[in-house]
């Protein structure tokens, strides 16, 4: 496990967190701007506080959120610039630079890369450096849409190969989602909740992650294609999605927002709807007059469904009750 | 002493100074760049002194600091037994403090446009302070160094209150190029003053296009 331990006050804003976090996998710290995200990250890297080792000193990788190249140094010498300065070469350049399809700038200057390429440079720069602890601030943010997707599948492959821990700070819950195995939530500088990622999600008491942000990760297998859709076994049921994925036995994430899941009593027959899942109802939490979150168990695992309390008393909807749900939308982290 | 001796004592007087101003000026440029003291506006001023007071003011200042009597013209006379004033080595003090300001605003400048994040990117990348110095700041702040260095340079080149005040006119020692045209001109030697002068208007431009030209495309790249 890793300890932050991080206390530091500024024009008003005062940062406290006492957390564990594991020393493998990703870590995300997720909350809204002004939450003390990136400031939690300088403190860790020594770029804000007092005390502790110089920043050089800490054997971290920084990627900050906006790739902020050497301009006099070509993309070789500026991945290498790290490298030179660690004291063990623990990565592997040849790796990295094949990780991050890095091989054929590496002539370049940073002046005439695109911003996902700069910001591939810059995450190579950093896991060259051979760190203990990978630090990202928003590295996508800085990004459209079109380079963000064809920045993630990048993430995906670092998340998978790589064996140091990695803090990725975010405001985009579904970048959390996808990248992150355990969670931190900030909230005005102090820390919300933390846990793995997949139950910290499926709470349905913390304001922060209601709204559009309320929806949870489930784990299921891609294990048959039918009608141009994949077909995912959850342990208890299937869930179709479109498009044909590649199937595997290693399961994979599936994201629902809470948004997108509605109640029925009986299994509906006339539907258009393609994933109706049996559920027992584990917990309702009503966060404001009008909006009711129901945690609902889908064989071990769960989905949120956020409905109406309107509904809630309409159908008398009460905890251990079985229940059907009808999932509109589901996103493949791959 | 022919024709073109001053010249060379100007060169090697600008040469000196301006070595001298860019050792001394970036801390003070990169102090100035990155501080956020309350200070900061009573150093800028000081600084930027020399480019407002007229050379007289400043030079009848300096004369009595470094004369046998002054500060450090006394410290200096029992350190070396030589006066500061109407000396070389007056000139190059002198010199350094006229400069100053051309030499260090262009680096401030430089200093200023470099963003606070590509050194503490260094510095996450396992740069010591004077590591990212060295091996980001400067570098980026080309520009600033070549025009600190080409501005002191001409600046001093061209001085005459200061020099007339502080170091008088000995040949070889303290004439520099501009007392010797200003002395051709009183003695009527036009032909002599038209020499220099040229020399120095030629050099003048070619150093500035050059600065000019350098700039143009460095910021291209």
């Amino acid at each position: 496990m890793i300890e932050l331990r991080h206390m530091v006050e500024k024009g008003g804003f005062k940062l406290d967190v006492d957390v564990e976090i594991p020393d493998t996998g990703v870590t995300g710290v997720f909350g809204e701007s002004g939450s003390g995200k990136t400031t939690l990250l300088r403190c860790i890297a020594g770029l804000e506080g007092e005390g502790g080792l110089p920043v050089h000193r800490r054997n971290i990788g920084y990627v900050f959120q906006q790739p902020t190249l050497f301009g006099h140094l070509d993309v070789g010498e500026n991945i290498d610039y790290g490298r030179r300065r660690a004291k063990t070469q623990r990565v592997d350049r040849a790796q990295v630079v094949e990780m991050l399809e890095i091989g054929d700038l590496l002539e370049r200057k940073p002046g005439s890369l695109s911003g996902g390429e700069a910001q591939r440079v810059a995450i190579a720069a950093a896991l060259l450096r051979s760190p203990d602890l990978v630090l990202m601030d928003e590295p996508l943010a800085s990004l459209d849409r079109r380079r963000k997707d064809e920045l993630l599948p990048y993430f995906d492959r670092l998340h998978d190969e790589l064996s140091v821990p990695v803090i990725y700070v975010s405001h985009d819950i579904e970048e959390v989602s996808r990248l992150c195995d355990h969670l931190v939530l900030l909230e005005s500088g102090k820390v919300a909740a933390s846990g793995e990622l997949s139950e910290v999600l499926a709470r349905v008491d913390l304001p922060m992650l209601g709204g559009r942000n309320a929806g949870v990760v489930l784990w299921a297998t891609p294990v048959d294609h039918e009608d141009g859709l994949t077909r995912f076994d959850f342990g208890d049921g299937d869930i179709w999605v479109p498009g044909e994925i590649e199937l595997g036995s290693i399961p994979l994430r599936l994201r629902i927002a809470a948004r997108d899941v509605s109640i029925v009593r009986e299994r509906p027959s006339g539907t258009t709807i393609l994933n109706v899942l049996r559920a027992t109802i584990e917990e309702i939490h009503e966060p404001d007059a009008a909006t009711a979150i129901l945690r609902l168990g889908v064989g071990n695992q769960c989905v949120l469904a956020q409905v109406t309390r309107r509904s809630v008393r309409r159908l008398d909807l009460r905890a251990d009750e079985r229940v059907y749900a009808q999932v509109k939308s589901v996103t493949v982290r791959r | 002493m022919n024709l073109y001796g001053p010249l060379w004592l100007s060169a090697q007087l600008a040469l000196v100074t301006t070595l001298i101003l860019l050792v001394l000026g970036t801390p003070v440029a990169w102090w100035l760049a990155r501080t956020g003291s309350r200070w900061k506006p009573a150093v800028q001023a000081v600084v930027a002194m020399p480019i407002v007071l007229p050379p007289t003011v400043l030079g009848f200042y300096l004369l009595i600091l470094l004369g046998p009597q002054g500060a450090i013209g006394s410290w200096w006379v029992s350190l070396t037994g030589n006066a500061l004033t109407f000396s070389f080595a007056g000139l190059v003090i002198a010199s350094c403090i006229y400069s100053l300001p051309f030499a260090v605003q262009p680096m401030q400048t430089a200093f200023e446009t470099l963003p606070r994040q590509t050194l503490e990117r260094a510095r996450t990348l396992g740069a010591s302070r004077l590591d990212a110095f060295v091996s980001i700041a400067v570098p980026l702040s080309v520009r600033g160094f070549v025009s600190g260095a080409v501005l002191a340079f001409a600046h001093t080149l061209g001085e005459f209150g200061v020099v007339l005040m502080v170091g008088g006119n000995i040949p070889g020692e303290t004439r520099v190029v501009s007392i010797a045209i200003y002395d051709h001109v009183e003695t009527l030697n036009y032909g002599a003053a038209h020499h220099l002068s040229v020399v120095l208007l030629a050099f003048a431009f070619t150093v500035l296009l050059a600065m000019f030209a350098f700039n143009q495309r460095w910021s291209r790249r």
